[in-house]
């Protein structure tokens, strides 16, 4: 009898577990994976939020604990793994594809079809939201990583102008560091530092040699010169940097940069969506402009609404998810408060400011002529282990630990290698 | 249940078998109410231990794969522990958790022991001092950690405090100094744990036989000698609890690392649990993870388990 007990309460216990896991999902209702929630992220979504119930479905956010990026696609690995899939998760870069290589993602090439997904969505984000042939993701904006963002106070100040060469660059932030200002606000966590790094490897070496380098992993460019006088470029710049840097969160120096303690931030465009939060207008407070050297050229990265397999009962909610998401009314909206421009060419910029239209024109012109690069820092240039052995390898270099750029190189080489 | 107790053969009389089945009950029931636990702790540690295992052999990236690929994760981890020049994060991983673990339990040890004689010598005022102490244990890593990141942020913090009293030599960056960091990630948890190893330490000479300590008085024993010989002796089985609780402490201080340094300055104060977490989560190579993961519980293993079997040997005699 000891035996039978036991046996019961074990299959007592199996049953639990099973029933907890067969939980059915809601057929109206959009389930979603994000970490937008800071103020501004939080209402640019209403308005997709919106859009949907106007359609009759329902939103629910589904929860993560911690918040942030990693804290989400962890909650979202072990959703995938239970099979328990949310209509759609925010995604970045190869993540998008890890996920469609392991079968798990739905098919929207109908919806794609009838939208014209196909002719607005700029070649270099197909990469990504295409698979194997099959719509997998619908990005929801452009990100641009090669900026520079800049107080107009303080460039009035020391007397500066629009830096059109890494040389002239330098000239002005020893203009700043002689008038007692911080010439270059950066936060020292790895991902800061290997984004602006993108922008001094495209800037020293070109559009032809970032793509052969950061997106096709090309080991001679990776062990060329160029890439060596790019740490170089790197070493030099670290030095206006203040001293108190490392660890710094993103946003912090943006706001050093917002309220004239610092000169300039190298940043992606989100940047911009805290000038913007603190009533800054271009071209009057803040100026953008394009990394020095880096003209005609776009480094980027892209959010992306990863569609998941879900059962052909919940697959209508996704498809009015997928289709509100690119229609040129949401993208407009979301992306002027986000600070990036919208992920299809055909979107008028009418409601944009002045870095807003020149960020569309920008878009449109780099993806015509082929310049329109992932951005290895941000997840779109390389799989993450790549990328992150990458972030490694810079923000050594920055902090010290590697000491020559000779040695950079080398490491860089190795991390790849030990990586792939 | 009827069906059961009829077809028992032992069972004659029928006025026995409610005393017997009751009986019976009473003998399975710590079983009954065990096994679950012990089931979930079969499954849900010592299973994951072995798929662990498992896995580092494999080539998993982002989701396990079940392909039988060879040691070359631990090939890698080998060459990162020796070979490599300057340091991989994995070698600073492991050389950040000796240093760690040493002055954590170490410090935490002689400190606590130190507060708990201090406070053992019949002060008035105990009931507050000793909430004082402890209270911090109460406190998550994650609290502790980011309490104390804006403490010792030298623009925010400390320094910048004493800048403001006049004080402006004063200069202390630790948290920003990729060869000092790890240490701060001691003071902090220094901070949190020695007033509870204190705790411990007070309840173990308050069990002290009193009888002893009067008798190697009346030998002339100084109150030095009569803690050196008599009464640290006594407190062994405290030091081995506080040795435990701190170790494990400090394999999984994790958290602590992330809210006080976010990693340090170019991954320098990491420690391998953050390094299994980083490569497992973050970077999709599940493999390298696992055997990381399996180094640092052979690591401990190899460790703890002669101390306990010396311990607990002893005892036995």
């Amino acid at each position: 009898m000891n035996r039978f007990l036991t046996t019961t309460a074990m299959i007592a216990l199996a049953l639990a577990g099973a029933h907890v896991s067969a939980r059915a999902a809601d057929v109206k209702e959009v389930q979603m994976l994000h970490w937008w929630t800071s103020g501004g992220e939080a209402a640019a979504l209403n308005v997709l939020k919106q859009d949907l119930s106007k359609e009759g479905f329902a939103w629910k956010d589904v929860p993560v604990a911690g918040g942030g990026g990693d804290a989400a696609m962890t909650a979202l690995k072990a959703m995938v793994a239970a099979g328990t899939y949310p209509t759609a998760s925010q995604m970045l870069g190869y993540t998008v594809l890890d996920y469609a290589q392991a079968g798990v993602m739905g098919d929207l090439t109908e919806t794609a079809k009838k939208e014209g997904w196909d002719k607005s969505v700029p070649a270099a984000l197909q990469k990504f939201s295409v698979y194997d042939g099959k719509w997998v993701a619908a990005p929801v904006n452009v990100h641009s990583v090669n900026w520079l963002w800049i107080n107009k106070a303080v460039m009035d100040k020391i007397g500066g102008t629009q830096p059109k060469s890494f040389d002239e660059l330098i000239a002005l932030l020893d203009k700043a560091k002689a008038a007692g200002v911080i010439p270059l606000a950066l936060g020292g966590q790895n991902w800061q530092e290997a984004t602006m790094f993108d922008s001094i490897v495209l800037s020293t070496g070109g559009p032809e040699f970032y793509k052969k380098a950061f997106n096709d992993l090309d080991e001679e460019s990776l062990k060329s010169d160029t890439m060596k006088k790019s740490f170089d470029n790197l070493a030099t710049i670290i030095k206006y940097v203040d001293p108190n840097f490392s660890g710094r969160d993103w946003n912090l120096a943006t706001a050093m940069v917002i309220k004239g303690d610092a000169l300039v931030q190298v940043m992606g465009d989100w940047a911009k969506g805290e000038f913007v939060a603190a009533k800054k207008k271009p071209d009057t407070d803040f100026l953008c402009y394009r990394f020095p050297g880096t003209e005609g050229s776009v480094v980027y990265n892209s959010d992306m609404f990863g569609m998941f397999n879900v059962p052909d009962d919940r697959k209508a909610a996704q498809v009015a998810l997928a289709t509100a998401t690119l229609s040129k009314s949401f993208q407009s909206a979301f992306n002027v408060v986000k600070g990036s421009v919208p992920a299809r060419t055909d979107v008028p910029d009418t409601d944009f400011d002045a870095c807003g239209k020149k960020g569309i024109a920008d878009l449109k012109a780099a993806n015509e002529g082929g310049t329109l690069f992932g951005s290895l820092a941000q997840g779109y240039g390389a799989p993450p282990a790549i990328a992150n052995a990458y972030k490694d390898v810079v923000s050594k270099f920055v902090h010290g630990q590697i000491k020559t750029s000779d040695e950079a190189v080398k490491q860089l080489v190795q991390a790849i290698d030990d990586a792939r | 249940m009827s069906t059961v107790a009829t077809t028992d053969p032992v069972l004659t009389p029928a006025q026995s078998t409610p005393i017997s089945l009751r009986g019976r009950l009473q003998d399975a029931l710590p079983k009954i109410v065990l096994a679950p636990s012990f089931v979930i702790t079969l499954v849900f540690v010592y299973g994951f231990i072995v798929w662990t295992a498992y896995l580092s052999f494999t080539n998993s990236k982002t989701f396990p794969s079940y392909a039988l690929t060879g040691a070359r994760a631990y090939q890698r981890l080998w060459r990162w522990t020796f070979e490599s020049d300057p340091p991989s994060s994995w070698y600073t991983s492991i050389t950040n958790m000796a240093i760690f673990g040493f002055l954590y339990v170490g410090i935490c040890l002689a400190l606590g022991l130190f507060l708990a004689i201090l406070l053992d010598q019949k002060i008035r005022g105990e009931g507050i001092l000793r909430p004082i102490f402890l209270y911090p244990m109460a406190l998550s890593f994650i609290v502790t950690g980011v309490a104390w990141k804006w403490f010792l942020d030298p623009g925010l913090g400390l320094e910048q405090t004493l800048h403001h009293f006049g004080w402006t030599s004063f200069h202390f960056d630790w948290i920003k100094n990729k060869d000092f960091v790890i240490y701060t990630v001691v003071i902090a948890g220094v901070w949190q744990a020695s007033g509870f190893v204190m705790a411990m330490f007070l309840a173990g000479l308050r069990g002290i036989d009193g009888e002893i300590m009067k008798a190697a008085q009346i030998d002339g024993a100084s109150a030095f000698q009569l803690y050196r010989r008599i009464v640290i002796p006594l407190l062994r089985p405290i030091f081995l609890s506080a040795f435990i609780v701190l170790a494990h402490m400090a394999i999984k201080s994790y958290d602590l690392v992330v809210a006080l340094t976010s990693g340090g300055p170019g991954g320098s104060a990491w420690l391998p649990s953050n390094f299994m977490y980083e490569y497992t989560f973050k970077r999709n190579e599940m493999a390298v993870g696992s055997a990381s993961a399996i180094i640092m519980l052979m690591t401990i293993s190899a460790i703890i388990v002669p101390y306990l079997y010396s311990e607990l040997k002893e005892k036995a005699r």
